[in-house]
């Protein structure tokens, strides 16, 4: 049992196959698109496997500390930044296996032509408890 | 007057109260729930006025809830087929019982976080919160797999023998999964253990039971106030449970008599022997050496071989260490923690700090992330680089 974060980007990560932005689709595989995550994520629900999941907005800022008593010191959004996240989706489940599955089918939602995005995703393990025997 | 809950006790008649309701013809499920519910009521009315027998207090909310469910389901129905007559009461073994359900909650069927998940509740008797708490995940969700798990065995009877073999596994991912909601499920892996040592008289169970009760021994011990890891060598042992340990030997002793080893009996002597030594110098690694072999015959585990490494390097130094490293395959977690532990004895200082950081990177848990962090910073701080 461990939990993974599936991380879908917006920017960054290689390109998928089926590689058109979403704005030249038609509108029906935009829903087609979006109907696709909403039942993945409600049979992971029925299945006991489902954690979290959140949509990001693109548009953001980066934030530093400037010194004792100085409001911190914003910056951006930098349109070249390389990395953009886009949402993400955490999962329990038994096995790096069975995240990888998971992954696999998150990435074939439907895009331009009705044809699979065929879309990198990250998947990323969360730190668990440590475990008490250990030697 | 209220007279405080005892909750373990009464999650203790959880398995005996179940295994009533299904032999009095009631199906797993709805039974399972019918208790779940008569636990709720109870929690909620026994502290003002507390029940002569608790047992039978359950037993017959639980029956009522149960015919209750039962009538609603069947007049959504329209069927007028219902069991509607309350059998006769009284005394019955429920020892066959409260072991047949602990091989139901754990059927092999079932994935490893499902039968964790069934045996926690219908066992243990805890809520679905009290689950999705203790593992981190939405409380739909918790109920979702629990309800699953319980329609995976719906086929199964309850009278039928099992897997022994599949509880204990079951039992062991409890107990290490550790500390965290308002559960303490090493407490509850150590009552379900111990109530199945009453059930079902087997040298393997009686040796989980030993391996916890070591293990949980020296809990306190093992983090420092400020939440991190303190490594077995370094442990205050005046911070040890003594009590604890005593009876964990005790009872592996008992076990080990019986000479029929298995892996947790292998297990529970190693931490056993950990126990026995006042000081970290003390510990007799020839002894737990030798265990480790008995073990690696026994399971073949990789891991095993890799914790044994750690005990040759101990009891033959560190080169005779590295050396039963090297037959292992590095892919192995916790391979660079062990072997940057071994460098470091055999005084390849910068090695052993490149080992630590690389060892970092592949924790599984921030504690040890951390631990390990701190390793290679004091390697590094000592090198000065």
């Amino acid at each position: 049992m461990a939990k993974y974060l599936l991380l879908k980007h917006y920017r960054g990560a290689p390109a998928a196959v089926n590689n058109v932005s979403m704005d030249h689709w038609t509108p029906e595989e935009v829903t087609a698109h979006i109907q696709y995550m909403n039942d993945f994520a409600d049979r992971l629900r029925e299945n006991g496997e489902f954690v979290g999941e959140n949509a990001l907005a693109p548009e953001g800022m980066w934030v530093r500390y400037d010194g004792e008593g100085r409001p911190p010191v914003t910056d951006g959004p930098f349109a070249e930044t390389k990395d953009l996240i886009a949402g993400y989706m955490i999962i329990d489940v038994d096995t790096p296996e069975r995240a990888i599955e998971l992954a696999g089918e998150l990435s074939a939602a439907p895009g331009k032509d009705s044809k699979p995005i065929h879309e990198w995703l990250e998947v990323r393990p969360l730190y668990g408890e440590p475990s008490l025997v250990s030697e | 007057m209220t007279v405080p809950l005892d909750e373990a006790l009464l999650r203790g008649l959880v398995p005996g109260v179940l295994g009533v309701l299904v032999r009095r013809g009631a199906d797993f499920a709805a039974a399972e729930d019918a208790v779940q519910e008569a636990l709720v009521e109870a929690v909620r009315t026994w502290p003002a006025d507390p029940p002569r027998d608790p047992r039978g207090w359950l037993v017959t909310v639980a029956w009522r809830r149960f015919l209750d469910a039962t009538r609603s389901e069947a007049a959504r129905r329209r069927r007028e087929d219902v069991v509607d007559v309350e059998p006769e009461p009284g005394p019955v073994p429920d020892t066959d019982d409260s072991l047949h359900l602990y091989f139901l909650c754990a059927h092999p069927s079932l994935s490893p976080s499902s039968a964790v998940a069934l045996t926690l509740r219908a066992v243990g008797g805890l809520t679905t919160r009290q689950i999705a708490e203790a593992y981190l995940v939405p409380e739909a969700t918790m109920a979702q797999r629990i309800s699953r798990a319980k329609r995976t065995v719906a086929d199964q009877r309850l009278d039928q023998p099992g897997d022994v073999g599949t509880v204990l596994r079951t039992l062991y991912l409890v107990f290490n999964q550790g500390y965290s909601g308002d559960v303490d499920l090493v407490a509850e892996a150590i009552r379900l253990t111990r109530q199945l040592t009453e059930a079902i008289d087997h040298p393997e169970v009686a040796g989980l039971l030993a391996l916890m009760l070591l293990h949980a021994a020296r809990r306190a011990a093992r983090t420092a106030p400020d939440g991190s890891l303190v490594p077995l060598a370094e442990q205050d042992r005046s911070r040890w449970d003594t009590a604890a340990i005593a009876e964990g030997v005790q009872i592996l002793q008992t076990a080990l008599s019986r000479d029929r080893l298995g892996e947790y009996q292998a297990q529970a002597a190693i931490a056993a022997l950990h126990a026995d030594a006042r000081t970290a110098e003390e510990t007799d690694w020839v002894q737990i050496v030798e265990w480790y072999d008995e073990l690696v015959r026994l399971t073949g585990s990789p891991v095993v071989r890799l914790n044994r490494a750690v005990a040759v390097g101990e009891a033959d130094g560190p080169h005779a260490g590295l050396a039963a490293l090297a037959e292992l395959d590095p892919s192995l977690p916790r391979y660079a923690a062990v072997a940057a532990h071994l460098q470091e004895r055999a005084g390849d200082l910068a090695t052993a700090a490149r080992l630590y950081a690389d060892a970092a990177t592949r924790a599984t848990d921030t504690a040890e992330r951390d631990h390990l962090t701190r390793q290679a910073a004091r390697l590094n701080t000592a090198l000065g680089s």
